[in-house]
């Protein structure tokens, strides 16, 4: 464990954190030093099922077989890092970018995947568009496609925590663009007011779909906002899962000590678009995006991995055909299975079915059983 | 017994609440070290601490959006928002993410919490301290909204917010909160007799404010908050005329209680439907609607709605836009003699 900072008054750091520059050059030895190798090795393999995973939902997405996907390509170490970090009892409220938190965490892979198809199995029961899961065993919060509204939330909760002295953290998760929204302001002062232990995981990935940071943005970085709300601030290098993990530890150590929360800006790139529905060559430049790709999260730590001897060509074909049969044979199962229920439209809207949701209920029902319905049960 | 005025009835409702577990806070603009604009939560920071009665900043989607994270978390948040009108900023957390938190995660994410609000007019606030909102509120799935007309249901209503395991939403009626002006603009006093003890009234039942007398041509009020006691005076009124007078106070606004509206609109077959809410796309339309639904075959009379007008409330004019007795009669009258 690192050391969290010494003084009790919150300080923001822009000075980019890292322990492994993109070359896979060591820069932090003493943090490398303790992490157990073996976890390293996790992590790396972890990463690299995860892109597997991404690039074969965007390819059945395009064969139309899942109606929509989102990759967090390139921003793998920003779920993975902070997922390694935090402790079974710390509370993760994601965006729709983190589906390593998920698989990282022990949410069942086919869960995770029927989610994706929205069958009788999907947790959240065919109820939201695919990448909205839940997963209350993990303690990961249900998401939500408006962004940003998870940060007062995760203070809420941050502060129930506090309240039960149960010493655990909140974390919430959104990107760059986000933090342009009201929920961003008001999150994170009332958190700074009630010194909360929430750390405040911004994406900086340079883009909110299509518009890039400087139309949104004046400051040079998001983390200096840290300042405005009396709390701390830590600038990391978002594609260096090493110092992620890092800088998620010492702002969990920081909030556990009373001390309050902390905004992290990892600097990252999305490689991909920012979903299924756009394409970013319409809006920025392939020089820019090879140049992240230099910097790419699961590079940089294969090129340590295969220096150390850890790591070698055929392991990486090992895990990559592992990992594409794992996701295409979990997708067939999930496409096997029915919708779910007709009836889990209007249950769970209330903790009971009220009258004038039963009698909508019946009413639909009738109404399949006339034959004029356009819906076709699966 | 003690006699209460609405205020009264929901601090004690609090203090009785707050007292039986610690995992429930309240939350709100001033709700703490000065006991709320309204003086709802005086002494209840005193006696249970600043850490579960909060201060919070000025910032409606933070109260709402904090209250949801310690609800999910398991502290419960009963959170005033000071002005129904001041609600708006909250907007977003309320029906996108209170309101469909359960639903969103396939049941794993339960989010039941309390919201409290003032609303109506009367008390010369202008646009902005006089709206009723309920009607945006009842419109998004996953809310369960209340509307007290007197202390006792005040406190019984709030009692079974805090135990519901729903998200509720309970308009408190802020024209009557103290008893009502002893000018001539509204009818009935509201202070009650009231249990000191815990007792709670059930959400999705109404109540028979006014019985038929027998005596008349009967008619029915479906009415709720504040507009209780101006259809209370209407009625008072109507008797003097020959027409007699029940009125169902709704009590719940979602769910309603069908059976209790069916019932009173089939004896009598001549509805009155009286709210301060905007007329256009109004909750009353909707109760109009059910009752056709219903009780087509039944009816004398068409349907009438004595609503609010559609524009924002004036601030000299304010009796002139609200609904008064007058108003209420003259529907209730022309619905009685409808040929």
């Amino acid at each position: 464990m690192t050391k969290a900072p010494q003084a009790d008054t919150p300080t923001v750091s822009t000075k980019l954190m890292q322990v492994m520059t993109p070359n896979g050059k060591v820069v932090d030895k003493k943090f490398l030093a303790s992490m157990p190798q073996e976890d390293i090795v996790r992590l790396y393999e972890a990463m690299l099922v995860q892109r597997v995973y991404d690039e074969r939902m965007i390819k059945m997405q395009r064969q139309g077989r899942l109606g929509f996907y989102l990759a967090c390509t390139g921003e793998e170490a920003c779920a993975y890092g902070p997922a390694y970090a935090l402790e079974d009892k710390d509370w993760f409220y994601p965006a729709y970018r983190e589906p390593g938190i998920a698989l990282w965490r022990g949410m069942p892979f086919q869960a995770w995947v029927d989610n994706m198809v929205g069958n009788c199995d999907d947790p959240v029961k065919g109820r939201q568009m695919p990448v909205h899961w839940t997963a209350r065993e993990q303690n990961i919060v249900s998401i939500s496609s408006p962004v940003g509204t998870q940060i007062p939330q995760a203070t809420g909760s941050a502060y129930a925590s506090k309240l039960r002295g149960d010493g655990a953290v909140s974390i919430c998760f959104f990107g760059e663009g986000t933090s342009s929204e009201g929920d961003f302001h008001v999150g994170l002062n009332f958190a700074g007011v009630w010194k909360a232990p929430a750390i405040f995981f911004c994406r900086n990935n340079g883009y909110a779909i299509s518009t890039p940071y400087e139309k949104t943005t004046a400051t040079e970085h998001i983390a200096l906002r840290a300042h405005g709300y009396g709390i701390r601030g830590q600038v990391v290098d978002g594609n260096d899962v090493l110092a992620v993990i890092k800088a998620v530890r010492e702002a969990a150590d920081w909030a556990r000590q009373g001390k309050g929360p902390t905004l992290i800006e990892a600097k990252t790139y999305r490689l991909a678009a920012h979903s299924t529905s756009d394409d970013p060559k319409g809006y920025r430049l392939e020089k820019e995006e090879a140049m992240w790709r230099k910097r790419c999260p699961i590079k940089r730590l294969k090129i340590w991995l295969e220096k150390e001897g850890l790591w070698d060509d055929d392991k990486e074909q090992a895990c990559i055909e592992a990992a594409s049969d794992r996701i295409i044979a979990a997708l067939q199962v999930a496409e096997s299975k029915p919708h779910p229920e007709l009836d889990t439209m209007f249950n769970e809207v209330f903790a009971d079915v009220p009258d004038h949701l039963r009698r909508q209920h019946e009413a639909l029902q009738a109404h399949l059983e006339s034959g004029t319905a356009d819906y076709q049960p699966r | 017994m003690a006699t209460m005025n609405i205020i009264q009835a929901v601090n004690n409702a609090l203090h009785l609440a707050m007292s039986r577990t610690d995992d429930l806070v309240i939350l709100g603009e001033d709700v703490g070290k000065f006991g709320g604009v309204f003086r709802a939560t005086v002494g209840l920071q005193e006696e249970f601490g600043e850490d579960r009665v909060i201060d919070t900043p000025l910032a409606e989607a933070g109260i709402i959006g904090a209250a949801i994270g310690m609800s999910l978390y398991g502290v419960k948040a009963v959170a005033e928002i000071q002005f129904s009108d001041f609600i708006f900023p909250a907007y977003d957390q309320i029906v996108n993410e209170l309101a469909k938190f359960r639903y969103r995660s396939g049941g794993e994410y339960p989010c039941p919490m309390v919201i409290r609000t003032p609303v109506g007019g009367g008390i010369r606030g202008g646009h902005y301290h006089s709206q009723s909102p309920e009607s945006v509120f009842v419109h998004h799935a996953g809310l369960v909204v209340v509307a007290p007309s007197n202390p006792y249901d005040a406190k019984g209503l709030l009692l079974a917010a805090i135990e519901s395991d729903d998200p509720v939403m309970v308009l408190e009626p802020k024209r009557i909160y103290r008893g009502p002006d002893h000018g001539k603009n509204w009818g009935n006093h509201p202070l009650g007799q009231v249990p000191e003890d815990y007792f709670t009234v059930p959400i999705g039942k109404a109540s028979i404010a006014r019985e038929l007398k027998g005596q008349g041509v009967p008619v029915t009020i479906l009415t709720y908050g504040a507009m209780v006691h101006t259809c209370g005076k209407a009625a008072e009124m109507a008797a003097a005329e020959g027409v007699d007078v029940e009125i169902v106070d709704l009590r719940s606004l979602l769910p309603y209680d069908l059976d209790a509206i069916v019932q009173s609109a089939k004896k009598t077959g001549r509805v009155v439907v009286a709210n301060e809410a905007p007329r256009t796309c109004g909750y009353a339309a909707e109760i109009v609607s059910l009752v056709m639904e219903h009780c087509f075959d039944w009816l004398e009379a068409p349907v009438t709605r004595v609503p609010g007008y559609d524009p924002p409330s004036p601030y000299p004019l304010e009796f002139a836009y609200l609904p008064d007795a007058g108003r209420v009669l003259k529907a209730v009258k022309d619905v009685a003699h409808y040929a």
